[in-house]
């Protein structure tokens, strides 16, 4: 069967509105992906039909959400290939799930002078909670370099590792380049030496197939919202052993086992990290994502942005002055590029006119901005329901720019 | 694209490509720093304040878009020769300009060449590129050493 693209973009409501009067072409999925009427379905049926607390009533109501709710946890864990649904923590975003590891894990097992290693292009998300962790207990934060494509320095960074080394954490995919990060290599690196490992996967899990068995990694992060589901709910992974072994994030209703004013147990994984009424519809909303891209088939949509990514590269090279940063060979279908003499705000505000999402600035990655010595880029991002044509339409409205910059 | 032209105007295309009093001021008596934590433009504000509290020299430094690079040319060479009163006054009515409703007439008046950035009012996602180096300007003068942000 062909990957049809345009029946596909009938399943996404949002390319029915336009923009200064013309087509959306949104390429900004990156940072937040658009989401299939089934999504929106799934939740409006949830809140409208089957809505109540979980975990908490007798009545059937109740009990119909909570079965609903832990549904997705299995259907989650299946699809990213965890063995067990425990092992499924929701949490808001890749944001909160980091944080989670750094306050748990990281509390109580990395401690002063111990070292925790993450490398160049990291999402703020995945430096600040490590050190802000250093902060607190005298940790040592040491980064491994890359190179000019945007290749991680595994020489560099195997040189980082030592005694010391507690917990290695890297992204999957870097969301301002796209650089596709070997996850197995680094892992069977990590675990010959007993090092946790965390894997963001937020830029990953929207555009190929994961398997966090496969991957071998500790930890793996990421957020509903890239992956077509609504704002506010996200994963945490973590093997079972490890997730045993960490004390509570936040402490709360449905986090316990037994309260009282002398002390409080707490309830085993998953419900020991999902303390207070969680967003329930957005884990609704994930689930009906998740069946959605399933129904796709995560090697078919992979297919279709590799081959996006391709033309659309080839394409750009025709815009004068225009320089690719980020330009490893193990791409996802993310382009970061600069423009000679046109700041990238200007590029967005421009592209913004001829109805064209990207996203101009430093994707919460300045670091990473300053190792490629830009202060910040235009940024296209490709997902399923994004075509050739809107390759076209972004190359003819940079040639656009040029003349109005020249 | 008319409404594109209406922002960059090319008063404002000439002064991002060619801006007026880019450089260190070596005789600065003030100086502040400018930042926009959204998209890491920032900016170094130099000024030379006489005794009696009138700009004698204005010049920046720093990395921006065309619209902040543009603005704060054209604020450097607005400012110079003002008093501190009459540069606190410009600041009013150019914030007033570019923050008021598109769908009401432009107050220019006062702000000279600076009109040209009446086009930013439909644009609200980049008034801060506009009032950036106001900001680094009024932090100068007001205390020196700040950072001024946007945000």
């Amino acid at each position: 069967m062909s990957f049809d693209v345009e029946s596909i973009r009938k399943d996404f409501p949002i390319f029915e509105t336009r923009m200064h009067g013309k087509p959306l072409t949104y390429l900004d999925s990156a940072a937040s992906a658009q989401k299939p009427r089934a999504v929106l379905d799934a939740m409006s049926d949830f809140y409208g039909s089957h809505y109540a607390n979980i975990h908490r009533g007798v009545y059937q109501l109740s009990a119909e959400a909570t079965i609903r709710y832990e549904e997705v946890r299995e259907r989650v864990a299946r699809f990213i290939g965890a063995p067990d649904p425990r092992e499924v923590i929701f949490v808001r975003n890749a944001t909160e799930a980091i944080n989670l590891v750094a306050r748990t894990h990281g509390e109580q097992e990395i401690e002063a002078g111990d070292e925790i290693v993450i490398t160049t292009m990291e999402h703020h998300a995945n430096i600040v909670p490590w050190q802000m962790l250093a902060e607190r207990n005298g940790a040592v934060l040491r980064v491994a370099e890359i190179d000019d494509d945007g290749v991680l320095d595994i020489d560099h960074l195997v040189s980082l590792l030592g005694p010391r080394t507690k917990l290695l954490a890297f992204a999957e995919v870097s969301n301002a380049l796209g650089t596709i990060n070997p996850v197995r290599r680094l892992t069977d690196i990590a675990r010959e030496r007993g090092i946790v490992t965390l894997v963001d996967g937020a830029q990953a899990v929207p555009h190929q197939p994961v398997d966090v068995a496969a991957l071998g990694c500790d930890f793996y992060a990421f957020s509903g919202h890239k992956v077509f589901g609504p704002s506010g709910a996200g994963v945490l992974h973590g093997r079972l052993p490890l997730l045993d072994a960490m004390p509570p994030f936040l402490g709360g209703g449905d986090m316990i086992e037994s309260v009282s004013f002398e002390g409080t147990t707490f309830a085993p994984v998953p419900q020991k990290f999902e303390a207070g009424t969680p967003d329930i519809a957005s884990v609704i909303g994930f689930g009906a994502a998740v069946d959605y891209l399933e129904s796709i088939g995560m090697d078919r949509i992979a297919a279709h942005e590799q081959s996006l990514l391709a033309y659309a590269t080839e394409r750009l090279a025709e815009v004068p002055g225009l320089r690719i940063v980020g330009t490893a060979k193990e791409k996802a279908a993310v382009i970061s590029f600069v423009l000679e003499d046109v700041h990238p705000h200007d590029i967005g505000t421009v592209l913004d006119g001829e109805g064209i999402a990207i996203r101009a600035g430093h994707h919460c990655a300045q670091p990473l901005m300053k190792r490629m010595g830009v202060p910040a880029t235009a940024r296209a991002s490709f997902s399923l329901y994004n075509t050739r044509a809107d390759a076209d339409r972004l190359v003819d409205a940079l040639q656009k720019t040029v003349e109005i910059f020249r | 694209m008319d409404d594109l032209r209406e922002l960059y105007q090319a008063t404002i295309l000439d002064h991002n490509k060619k801006p007026r009093n880019f450089r260190v001021l070596e005789d600065a008596n003030r100086e502040a720093d400018g930042r926009n934590p959204l998209c890491g433009d920032e900016l170094t504000l130099y000024a030379r304040v006489s005794d009696d509290g009138r700009v004698e020299e204005v010049t920046f430094q720093g990395t921006g878009c065309a619209i902040s690079k543009a603005s704060a040319s054209l604020m450097t060479d607005f400012v110079k020769g003002k008093t501190l009163a009459e540069v606190e006054a410009d600041f009013d009515r150019f914030h007033r300009l570019v923050t008021s409703s598109p769908s009401t007439p432009a107050e220019t008046d006062g702000l000279g060449k600076l009109e040209v950035f009446a086009g930013v009012r439909e644009y609200p996602m980049r008034v801060k590129c506009a009032s950036l180096s106001w900001h680094a300007l009024r932090a100068a003068l007001d205390d020196e050493g700040q950072v001024a942000k946007t945000e």
